[in-house]
């Protein structure tokens, strides 16, 4: 199946879950990670058990505390 | 308030745009915007901010200009080094703009200022260095119904987002709770481009005049991520606000502000 990952379509395998693709994208340490999946966020208790359907978009949102 | 022929050469290149023009350039010349943080991202702001003609400009911060400063700190010089930071961005800030009436707060805003200073602004600009000083800002703007930008960098990347309390999602109802302290690196620790601080410290400056001219669209309801490895723009749209924020949301949690300290790291 085909999904959009931070604005860029790829192929992914089919029935597979959030933490699955977290995984697959190399993204550090999720439990500070926010996800969205068509503009509606996974809390991070059912990342395991929310399954990515094909043509979904999916937004990794990062802390950033620097600015001095 | 009419016109000097000096401040109709020094904006014409803002009253030539139809966006602008008289009536906005007077908008800003009423505006007061308050940067909290003279530092990576509050520098690019507030200079460009005084030279747009920002009628008062408040800046916080109770730091030292540094010699590690001066790296992307660019509204400090080398001979600002020991000065006060507000001090020092005060005194950038009406050389390039007369005009401009410049606050100063030599202090950290904390749960017991920060509503009293932020209280006479239009638009705030989160310029801060940590979580608890973000959370604090965001939870401080939403009690407050006062619109901000919120920013962060480190490395090579950045990112901001604009809200409207009661309107728009707020930085709580994208990053619930604070991470744990050292979990996410800082730029002390990790390092951070000088340049990066330009671009979203001026990202932010144009939220803030776009606000106050009521020009465009804001970057409400989405987060702005930049990365320079990539030379890559990313605009991530949010889902609407969380009903269930515990600030913004219908029912909140938090209607009383406590100095955050962040949770050791288990790590
Ligand atoms: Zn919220």
């Amino acid at each position: 199946m085909f999904i959009t990952v931070k604005g860029e379509r790829k192929e992914i395998a089919d029935n597979i879950t959030v933490s699955e693709l977290l995984k697959l994208e190399n993204i550090e340490m999720p439990e500070y990670v926010t996800v969205s999946v068509n503009e509606e966020f996974v809390q991070h208790e059912n990342f395991d058990n929310v399954k990515i359907n094909d043509g979904d978009v999916v937004e990794f949102l990062y802390f950033m505390g620097g600015g001095k | 308030m009419a016109f000097s022929n000096e401040q109709l050469e020094r904006y014409s290149r803002h009253i030539i745009l139809k966006e602008i023009g008289v009536k906005g350039q007077q908008k800003l010349l009423n505006a007061k915007v308050l940067i909290i943080g003279a530092g990576g991202l509050g520098a690019p702001a507030a200079l460009y901010l005084a030279a747009a003609g920002i009628g008062t400009i408040g800046i916080v911060d109770a730091d030292k200009v540094d010699l590690s400063n001066l790296q992307r700190q660019i509204i400090h010089a080398t001979n600002d080094i020991g000065k006060l930071k507000a001090e020092s961005a005060k005194e950038s800030m009406q050389n390039i703009n007369p005009d401009v009436n410049v606050i100063t707060y030599h202090e950290f805003v904390n749960s017991k200022n920060i509503l009293q200073i932020i209280k006479d602004y239009d638009f705030i600009l989160d310029g801060t260095d940590n979580f608890p000083a973000k959370f604090l800002i965001n939870d401080a703007c939403v009690i407050s119904k006062k619109p901000f930008s919120h920013a962060g960098i480190i490395r090579f990347q950045g990112q901001l987002m604009t809200i409207i309390p009661g309107e728009s999602p707020c930085y709580r109802c994208v990053f619930k709770e604070m991470p744990p302290k050292d979990a996410i690196p800082t730029c002390r620790q990790a390092g951070v481009i000088g340049a990066m601080a330009g671009v979203i410290g001026c990202l932010q400056a144009l939220e803030a005049i776009k606000f106050i001219t009521g020009t465009g669209k804001l970057l409400t309801g989405s987060l702005l991520t930049f990365d320079a490895l990539e030379m890559n723009f990313h605009k991530i749209n949010l889902p609407k606000r969380n009903h269930n924020c515990a600030v913004c949301g219908d029912n909140p949690a938090i209607t009383e502000l406590t100095d955050y300290e962040q949770p050791a790291c288990d790590l």
